[in-house]
């Protein structure tokens, strides 16, 4: 088990690496960020100070193992916009990215994981066609345009709701409501699979002929294994939960992390970019991690053997 | 062959004068999305009796009984009847059904790993049962489960009943199916293929437990197998399947010593002899017809020998005695078949096997296996 963990948290370490290594050649490569802050009209001398000042006058590699090498020390820079720590930049947005994308997860599963069981439990039929049809469409509607619907319909039409911004609580009933739809719609598809294939499974026939009534076939024998590969798909909503609502924060201009990320990069704030994709890629393994852990839990076929056969 | 009992008697005669059978199947047919798998069968289970059910695959076995329980998807039309002591079965409510299955009839399956749910110790899959059919709970029910363990011979069982289904082998996990099954006391035992996915030396074992417990508690059982050794060493009674149809039916003696229907004689041909003369194996020629394209006379017409015009313009007649059969045999011994005559011998059986069929003995079945 021992093992198993440090082998896990090895191989995490490597996947953040290479997002954040990928992420730093990219950024420097497509772009300069002395011109973008500065402006391109702004005097040779001062760019070049700024670029000094920022250490972009060193070749990439040295750039790139001073930037490792504080990263080591907890070191994340400093924001070239604004002068402060990428890290407290970027930390302050996270409590108002979680307001919108905690209460979108908890929709997501409210509303996803019945609706694909039902579909599955009357499939081909009228029901199961409808969620469906629902459900592709609340994941193929991109998020711009049905947040731009959901402000149509209940800013504009109705006048119920706020069409963005962060005043109020009732602004981040629209934020939420466009995250969750789209991923109930993604859980909703996932979750009836996962049933279809478990109920087609010879040992639900074996409970319906020993006698269970359905309801109880269903819920101690097909959805215990239906619940397997679901959690791969809600662990993944997990990891996405601060980077997750790029578009949608822009879209209601929330200020989130998402926000800040697009900003960031349109800047060539590089600091704060990295920042970002470091505590993004980080929260990703992290729920790559856990949901390992819970299929150990949730099937004793992945599970050290407890009550060994021989 | 077996021992000689009233209850033998009983099963030797196919329609007993007053008994109620255990279970009757009368006209049953299915189809799926309007194509039939069953076209009509009727067959008869009487209390404590062994009874076989044989064919290749494909031709109905299984969604036989699996359509008697309710247990086929919603896809399957199921029409005619069945009754247990009486008591209609098909569109029976739920929670009738639910008692009935694992209560008064179990069935245990094919491949006896995926029987099982692997998410759950086959401990608490055997409570399950027993909470459902005897009201068992708690340490009650674990120390019946354990007895049942121990019954069906599965070493160390009070640690064997905290193993999930993965940490047993193939011929622990049947065990575990059968113990569940007996769970609930049931007067009849359905076997679907019990041995099929075992190997041979366990595949024996099995076939004894059955025997045993079968022995044991007196209830009855069908043994479903496309195995003509495994059903002859188990069972009295037999009916063979074809293409959706019983085209066969007696006691398993009559059956196996004098096969009236041709394609039970292919299928015995089809066996080989565990003395006599090295002889080549002799295989039904052609494959049976798609449920889709059924002909519209006997279904084997295409297949048989001994097929003659009447065989193909119209279907064969219900089970029938064979012409010039005494009464014994009238009560014995049944095919659906034109031609039903065991005197009448195809020129290929005649050159294959100058000697009238055996019937086969427990070492067929072991020797087909390896």
């Amino acid at each position: 088990m021992t093992r198993f963990l440090a082998l896990r948290f090895a191989r995490a370490l490597l996947s953040i690496v290479l997002v954040v290594t990928f992420a730093f050649v990219v950024l420097r490569l497509s772009g300069d960020p002395a011109l973008t802050i500065m402006s391109p009209e702004a005097p040779p001398e001062a760019i070049a100070a700024f670029r000094k000042a920022w250490g972009l006058d060193q070749p990439i590699w040295l750039q790139y193992l001073h930037y490792f090498g504080a990263i080591v020390h907890g070191e994340l820079g400093v924001s070239m916009r604004d002068g402060r720590s990428a890290l407290t930049v970027v930390t302050e947005r996270i409590p108002a990215t979680l307001m919108i994308t905690i209460p979108a997860l908890m929709l997501k599963i409210a509303l996803g994981i019945p609706a694909g069981i039902t579909a599955a439990l009357h499939r081909n039929t009228l029901r199961d066609r409808l969620l469906m049809a629902g459900a592709v469409a609340g994941f193929t509607v991109p998020s711009f345009v049905l947040g731009l619907l959901l402000v149509l319909v209940f800013a504009v039409r109705l006048g119920w709701l706020p069409s963005g911004g962060d005043e109020r609580w009732s602004s981040a009933v629209l934020p939420v409501l466009t995250l969750g739809l789209g991923g109930a719609g993604i859980l909703a598809r996932f979750t009836r699979s996962a049933m279809l294939e478990v109920l087609g499974q010879p040992y639900i026939r074996t409970a319906s002929a020993k006698g269970v009534p359905w309801r109880l076939v269903v819920r101690h024998h097909a959805l215990p294994n239906a619940a397997i590969p679901t959690v791969t798909v809600v662990g993944f909503m997990i990891g996405s939960l601060i980077a997750g609502a790029v578009v949608v924060e822009s879209v209601f201009s929330w200020p989130g992390v998402g926000r800040l990320l697009v900003v960031a990069v349109a800047n060539r704030d590089l600091a704060v970019v990295q920042c970002i994709l470091l505590l993004v890629s980080a929260t990703m393994v992290m729920a790559n991690l856990i949901v390992d852990l819970l299929y150990g839990v949730l099937d004793p076929r992945l599970r050290v053997s407890t009550a060994a056969a021989h | 062959m077996r021992d000689t009992g009233p209850l033998d008697l009983a099963a030797a005669s196919l329609t007993p004068p007053d008994a109620t059978p255990l279970l009757a199947i009368e006209g049953l047919t299915v189809a799926f999305d309007g194509v039939p798998a069953l076209r009509g069968i009727d067959l008869t289970i009487h209390a404590g009796e062994a009874h076989g059910l044989v064919g290749e695959s494909g031709c109905g076995k299984s969604v036989t009984l699996l359509a008697a329980l309710g247990l086929l998807p919603r896809s399957a039309t199921v029409q005619g009847s069945v009754r247990l002591d009486g008591r209609e079965l098909l569109g029976a409510p739920a929670a009738v059904l639910d008692d009935i299955r694992g209560g008064r009839v179990a069935m245990i399956f094919q491949d006896p790993a995926s029987a099982l749910n692997p998410v759950h110790r086959v401990g608490a899959q055997v409570t399950e049962a027993l909470r459902l059919h005897r009201g068992l709970d708690g340490a009650a029910a674990r120390a019946e489960a354990r007895r049942l363990f121990d019954l069906v011979g599965i070493p160390d069982p009070t640690r064997r009943l905290d193993a999930y289904p993965h940490e047993l082998s193939g011929g622990q996990n049947q065990r575990v199916m059968i113990a569940m099954a007996l769970a609930g006391e049931p007067d009849l035992l359905i076997a679907d293929e019990p041995t099929t996915a075992l190997d041979a030396t366990i595949q024996a074992q099995i076939l004894d437990l059955l025997r045993k417990v079968q022995r044991e508690t007196g209830m009855a059982l069908i043994l479903i197998s496309h195995d003509l050794g495994v059903i002859a060493d188990v069972c009295a009674r037999v009916a063979v399947m074809y293409a959706g149809r019983i085209v066969e039916h007696g006691t398993a003696e009559a059956l196996f010593a004098t096969p009236l229907h041709p394609y039970t004689r292919g299928l015995l041909g089809a066996l080989p002899d565990m003395d006599g003369p090295r002889r080549r194996l002799a295989a039904i020629e052609g494959s049976v017809p798609e449920p889709w394209a059924m002909p519209a006379g006997c279904a084997f017409a295409p297949r048989c020998g001994l097929a003659v015009a009447a065989c193909r313009a119209d279907p064969p007649p219900a089970l029938l005695p064979h012409q010039g059969a005494d009464d014994a045999e009238i009560s014995a011994h049944l095919a659906a078949c034109h031609r039903a005559d065991p005197d009448i011998r195809t020129r290929a059986e005649r050159l294959a096997d100058p000697a009238p069929p055996v019937p086969p003995s427990r070492g067929t079945a072991v020797s087909q296996g390896v």
